[in-house]
């Protein structure tokens, strides 16, 4: 052992940058680990579009169909219900669409559709991602005698009309999402592919 | 024989400190005279910890952590293993009883001030050990892959996404590892339930009692028995830990799994409230159950949760009700510990408290109607105000000025929030609601501006024996 005296700062100097040059090369190793969350890639190819054919729904039915693991909805609207989506603006929280990032721009507009009568959506509330329930203003409900038919999310009580969106009050702070869609023909549509996209 | 293993202790303590540990932690640990009742649970819940551990451990041996097959896997468990169906239900029974154990091991803390200091750390342990819990009862609820059990993780997982500026979005996206709740997030939920959380909790567990054991235990009278030490240096109110508790603790693991048997035997299920019915019914993702609630041990924060019409708020005050816990130890300053001593007033806090806590646990089990949600609400409010009660009680030096004062600004801030979230369509239910919390703090914030009912009584040097 040598018997000069320890120098101080050098040994501070010696410490405090193995700590960093170590902390650096720890950060390096952890991105491998915090990465392989991410969704793999087989996750990400598996997102193809969906064709559906709902020409045998009614006026007030819906299909439910499976697009990305999410539930789509298609629902045929009548006349009387487009015509009722007018009356209530003052109790929505978005009735014109404003949020950008929740429908496709044609979509963006009074009834959120392409075809007035057809709203495609996806069926996940907005707030924590349960699904809501269908119910139609004659079906058996707790929401209201004035209830004019909509969506409801049985697990935090969130309110959407007919149009997917959202009522005040009701923890859900946006409209329904409208998938990018486009008409194959009258009664066909594709979900995935952008209405105009090739 | 004697001689034998008396050399071949000898042989080991000079290689490893087992006499040294032993009666560290037990055989010369000294522990309050005067425990009661409520401290069986801290060590029911190692107990818990345990047979968590081995049966899970013998689940793992028959279960599928795979989208596929985990149901079917849990449904071979239950029929064709033999003996698997008393495996199971002793894992899913184990931990509801966790929680019961933990929860009253907590309210005894509450009560007796054993969070204070020198014991902050404790808590703050203990807390962190109670998240794990929460953390490792939530994944592992989900890989009987049921229809709760997916819908569950769905609502608890969109939790984080209600994170601004796309920080949420994203990192729901991570924890999944899919666009929706998948294979990919079953399988890692299985690898973090089984290894990664069990490891840290064990961890936690050991600093815990290793915390405790630095400072000692708190008594129902909240003496610190190291003040009075007899001339041998013991404290005078100690005693052993063995054999005197490890003798009355098996009385309570008696008793404990008397009526553990009982659940596991009769009513596994227990009616819906330890494994849910619709769990019963594989995850379908396109159709959330008609009812959706979690296990009855998250409920009092879903409550909270669902009882807030914004949902960057809601989820605020879900982890807050949780943040305001872990303060614990420095939003209830007062010097004295134990509910013994304290003022009347503080009694009935602690009892309105607790109410509060049960009744907003029943109401997340309750659908989302209009009543229930604006009464969770209203007891939202009695839980966030119980801790700023709590902080204001800490000094009794106060004047009637000063409650006066926080009376008037907390009911303005009471008006204020319901204004602004007045909705015309329930008017009447708002208004009616507000006399709760009106009245609340009316009790406990005029009651110790006007009456002497939050007078604490003097402690006593050593504990009392009656």
């Amino acid at each position: 052992m040598s018997e000069k005296e320890v120098d101080l700062r050098r040994r501070r100097f010696l410490t405090s940058s193995v700590s960093v040059v170590g902390g650096v090369g720890a950060a390096f190793v952890a991105v491998p680990f915090v990465a392989s969350w991410q969704p793999s890639e087989r996750a990400k190819a598996i997102g193809a579009p969906v064709e559906v054919e709902f020409g045998k729904l009614e006026k007030g039915q819906m299909l439910r169909v499976k697009w990305r693991g999410k539930p789509v909805w298609v629902l045929r609207r009548g006349a009387e219900t487009l015509s009722a989506l007018e009356k209530q603006a003052d109790l929505l929280r978005d009735p014109g669409s404003d949020v950008v990032a929740q429908q496709p721009g044609y979509a963006q507009n009074a009834h959120r559709s392409i075809k007035p009568e057809i709203l495609v959506l996806v069926g996940i509330c907005t707030h924590l991602g349960c699904s809501p329930q269908y119910i139609k203003s004659n079906d058996p409900h707790a929401l209201g005698d004035d209830w004019p038919g909509g969506f409801f999310c049985p697990c935090h009580g969130s309110k959407f009309d007919l149009a997917g969106r959202v009522y005040k009050s009701v923890p859900a702070p946006s409209n329904l999402v409208v998938p990018p869609h486009s008409f194959l023909s009258d009664t066909r549509i594709v979900i995935g592919v952008d209405q105009g996209a090739a | 024989m004697n001689k034998l293993l008396t050399c071949l202790l000898g042989w080991v303590d000079d290689r490893f400190p087992l006499t040294k540990l032993w009666n560290e932690h037990l055989a010369k640990y000294y522990a309050p005279k005067n425990f009661n009742f409520w401290y069986f649970f801290g060590s029911l819940a190692l107990l818990v910890l345990v047979m968590q551990l081995l049966t899970g451990i013998w689940l793992t041996m028959h279960y599928k952590p795979d989208a596929e097959r985990a149901f079917a896997s849990v449904e071979y468990i239950m029929r064709d293993v033999d003996w698997g169906w008393l495996i199971r239900y002793l894992h899913s029974t184990g931990a509801s009883a966790f929680f019961v154990v933990v929860y009253l091991h907590m309210f005894r803390g509450l009560v007796y001030g054993s969070f204070k200091q020198p014991r902050e750390l404790i808590w703050l342990f203990g807390m962190a050990i109670y998240m794990l819990l929460m953390a490792e009862a939530f994944m592992g609820y989900l890989l009987p892959w049921g229809q709760m059990s997916f819908w569950g993780a769905q609502v608890i997982i969109s939790l984080f996404g209600a994170l601004p500026f796309g920080i949420g979005e994203a990192l729901s996206l991570w924890i999944r590892g899919d666009y929706v709740v998948s294979d990919a997030t079953l399988n890692r939920f299985f690898s973090l339930h089984v290894i990664a959380l069990p490891l840290v909790l064990v961890g936690l567990v050991a600093a815990h009692v290793m915390a405790l054991h630095e400072v000692g235990s708190n008594n129902p009278d909240g003496v610190e028995i190291k003040k009075v030490k007899g001339s041998d240096g013991i404290p005078k109110d100690g005693i052993p830990f063995h054999p005197y508790y490890t003798v009355k603790d098996i009385m309570g693991v008696i008793a404990f799994l008397f009526f553990f048997a009982f659940v596991v035997f009769f009513v596994p299920e227990m009616g819906g409230w330890f494994l849910e019915h619709a769990n019963f019914v594989p995850a379908n993702p396109l159709k959330t159950p008609e009812h959706i609630a979690p296990v009855w041990y998250f409920t009092p924060f879903y409550a909270i949760l669902r009882a807030i019409p914004d949902k960057l708020i809601g989820v605020m005050a879900m982890g807050g009700s949780i943040g305001c816990l872990f303060l614990l130890p420095w939003i209830d300053r007062h010097p004295v510990k134990s509910i013994r001593f304290r003022s009347p007033l503080f009694f009935w806090l602690i009892t309105v408290f607790i109410l509060s806590f049960v009744i907003l646990g029943y109401l997340g089990t309750q659908p989302a109607t209009m009543v229930f949600t604006e009464t969770g609400f209203r007891l939202a409010e009695l839980y966030f105000t119980f801790f700023l009660i709590l902080a204001i009680y800490s000094s009794e030096s106060r004047g009637a000025g000063a409650y006066i004062s926080w009376f008037v600004v907390l009911v303005g801030a009471l008006l204020v929030i319901d204004f602004l979230r007045f909705d015309p369509v329930k008017s009447s239910l708002i208004m009616g609601s507000a006399l709760l919390p009106l009245a609340y703090l009316a009790v406990f914030l005029l009651g110790p501006a006007f009456t002497r009912l939050n007078e604490s009584r003097p402690v006593p040097e050593r504990v009392v024996w009656k």
